[in-house]
């Protein structure tokens, strides 16, 4: 079975770009939360997939059944919200639990007292 | 010609987002703090939801998209729980 035999090309071209970016930037945000020295910059790396990343995964997903269905299928939208809401909120209070936890003067992690290392 | 760019894309998406789970399970593995480990899996969920997508968008199912709406707010209340307990000790108070 292939689905994407009946939709135009344009829309195929572009949701296959939109795709491709948003898996590569997806990638480039892990990269930085495995490579990124400190807790401090490693938290602002993944941010990179939760934005950007699903959002062009989500505006290809949305042309793609669009086309697919020939009516507008926008209920995508509900992710992008849902995420764009939720991930400020958790990643500040995480933030919130490492400074509690490392102290907020200590350098990123690095310094922590050594009764809360793991 | 484009059926089949959006094939390969498709599949090229896939292979990049389980290496971006694969780094964050990495991560996940070695972090040397808690804090660490928690933004790992936020990321692995989020890698998770994307692939999930691509799934469904490969198989033409309109139905993977449940399945990726049910991870998103999984790994919202997941990660909102791990940081509520780093803060505090206790999850609901």
């Amino acid at each position: 079975m292939n689905p994407a035999a009946e939709i135009p090309p344009a829309v195929a071209v572009l949701a296959a770009l939109l795709v491709l970016a948003g898996a590569v930037l997806t990638l480039i945000g892990t990269l930085g939360l495995l490579r990124l020295r400190s807790f401090y910059a490693r938290v602002h790396a993944p941010t990179m997939g939760t934005t950007l990343g699903a959002g062009c995964v989500l505006i290809a997903s949305i042309l793609l059944f669009s086309a697919l269905e020939s009516r507008p299928v926008l209920h995508e939208i509900a992710i992008g919200v849902f995420m764009t809401l939720t991930t400020p909120v958790t990643l500040m209070l995480l933030l919130r639990a490492a400074m509690q936890r490392g102290g907020i003067g200590s350098r990123a992690g690095e310094s922590a007292p050594p009764d809360q290392r793991p | 010609m484009s059926a089949l760019l959006l094939h390969w894309s498709l599949i090229a998406a896939q292979v990049l987002l389980v290496l971006a789970m694969a780094c964050a399970a990495l991560r996940l593995l070695r972090g040397p703090y808690v804090q660490d480990r928690v933004l790992a899996l936020d990321a692995l969920y989020v890698s998770a939801m994307l692939l999930m997508l691509t799934i469904g968008m490969r198989g033409g199912s309109i139905h993977y998209f449940d399945a990726a709406l049910a991870i998103a707010m999984l790994g919202f209340v997941a990660t909102a729980a791990l940081s509520k307990f780093l803060l505090r000790g206790e999850v609901i108070e």
